[in-house]
């Protein structure tokens, strides 16, 4: 595996994520995709989902909230709103947060910002999934 | 000449005064260093962000998009970033004044969204309009604030109220030299944005957007104008600390400079007093003799 390619993640806060990678795995608005190096340009907004970033012989996982990506031949920028390691994503919290979400989607009560509580549940699914 | 009595006091006021300036100093020394490094973590992302803006738009072209051009009518947005605090020698009164200063940015078709009290009380003064006060940001910015800012003004952009949206915040450059700094959010100013991109051949090659061009320029712009936000209060609270940090150098230079001037005052009282009462007690013995 000699092909590689370059990552970057940056998030507002500092840079998350610099390094040689051979495949990178994350969800947009229009679904998964894998990206291996010498894909052709595109950029794309990232839905929340589990960034799987696969370097030589090892795989690290994070989580993705929102943000774009920008796909070159020979390098990938991730610009994140919210992106985190696992050791950083407060579970209990997560847990909480999609009870939470789910209570308030079942209760069916008037005047509910479905689409708000429907991406506090995607959140905290996809924060759970990384446990 | 004054009195040994108000040469003491007044000396031991300066003193005091002296005393709580070196101390603030110390404390924006610390505070300094901490938002700066903030914003300077915060900086790739900011540079990044503006390097993909500048290249999208000059490769989409004469694209019509509602984030490109000018409302029709309505006011002009500005966002004053200043701090809740004095004490930062010219730093807030700056942001005023280049506001003030804008031709077109008159007191009449300008609405100010606050970031800092002092900012928002100098404009108020001056008849500007405040739409929003947001000073509690200024303390500890988040990302969060400032998307929740941008969302609100892309509201307002996008019912007509607003037609333009600039951003008013003094830029960090090193611990001596803010500069303040106007800057133009939306209509995205593609004639300055594509000047800066740079002639990165690769930045040329030609891109796809997914899931459309227009929907991928509504989502980036506001994160673009976020980022742009958030990267302003970093570098204001950094430029604030560094402001304070001067004007309490200097006003504790100031202090210990008129402690010396008085100490040598004082001198003279005591001896001018001592001279008149050894002439006095001389004076009494020649009369007595």
């Amino acid at each position: 595996m000699a092909d590689v390619m370059k990552l970057n993640v940056i998030t507002p806060e500092k840079q998350f994520y610099e390094g040689d990678v051979t495949m990178v795995e994350l969800t947009t608005t229009e679904g998964n995709i894998g990206v291996y190096p010498n894909h052709i340009p595109l950029t794309a907004v990232v839905a929340p989902g589990v960034l799987t970033i696969h370097e030589e012989g090892e795989k690290k996982q994070a989580s993705l909230i929102s943000g774009f990506i920008t796909i070159l031949p020979d390098s990938v920028t991730i610009m994140a709103e919210v992106a985190e390691w696992p050791d950083e994503i407060d579970f209990k919290r997560a847990e909480e947060a999609r009870v939470r979400a789910e209570r308030r989607l079942s209760s069916g009560e008037a005047g509910l910002d479905t689409l708000r509580a429907e991406m506090a549940l995607k959140r905290a699914l996809v924060r759970l999934e990384l446990r | 000449m004054a009195s040994m009595r108000d040469i003491k006091r007044r000396r031991a006021s300066i003193q005091s005064t002296g005393q709580i300036t070196k101390a603030m100093k110390l404390v924006s020394t610390v505070k300094l260093q901490r938002s700066r490094t903030k914003a300077e973590s915060s900086k790739p992302y900011f540079n990044r962000m503006y390097e993909t803006i500048a290249s999208m738009l000059e490769r989409s072209g004469a694209m019509d998009h509602k984030y490109l051009k000018a409302g029709a009518g309505g006011k002009k947005a500005v966002i004053a970033v200043t701090s809740n605090r004095g004490l930062a020698g010219g730093y807030n009164n700056n942001i005023v004044k280049l506001i003030m200063a804008t031709p077109g940015l008159t007191a009449a078709d300008t609405r100010i969204y606050a970031i800092g009290r002092k900012g928002r009380d100098g404009l108020a003064r001056k008849g500007y309009e405040i739409t929003a006060d947001y000073s509690e940001v200024i303390n500890e910015p988040l990302y969060q604030d400032a998307s929740d800012l941008t969302n609100e003004l892309l509201e307002a952009f996008e019912r007509g109220e607003v037609s333009e949206i600039y951003l008013a915040y003094t830029s960090f450059k090193n611990t001596v030299v803010h500069i303040p700094r106007l800057v133009k959010l939306l209509p995205v100013d593609r004639e300055a944005a594509s000047g800066e991109a740079g002639d990165e051949p690769k930045a040329r090659a030609l891109m796809n957007y997914e899931p459309s061009t227009e929907a991928v320029l509504d989502m980036i712009i506001p994160k673009y104008m976020s980022s742009l936000i958030y990267g302003a209060l970093l570098e204001a609270v950094a430029s604030e600390n560094g402001a304070r940090m001067n004007a309490m150098d200097s006003a504790t230079n100031n202090a210990e400079e008129m402690l010396g001037k008085l100490e040598i005052q004082f001198n003279r009282a005591r001896q001018g007093s001592i001279t008149q009462e050894l002439t006095e007690i001389i004076a009494g013995a020649n009369a007595i003799n």
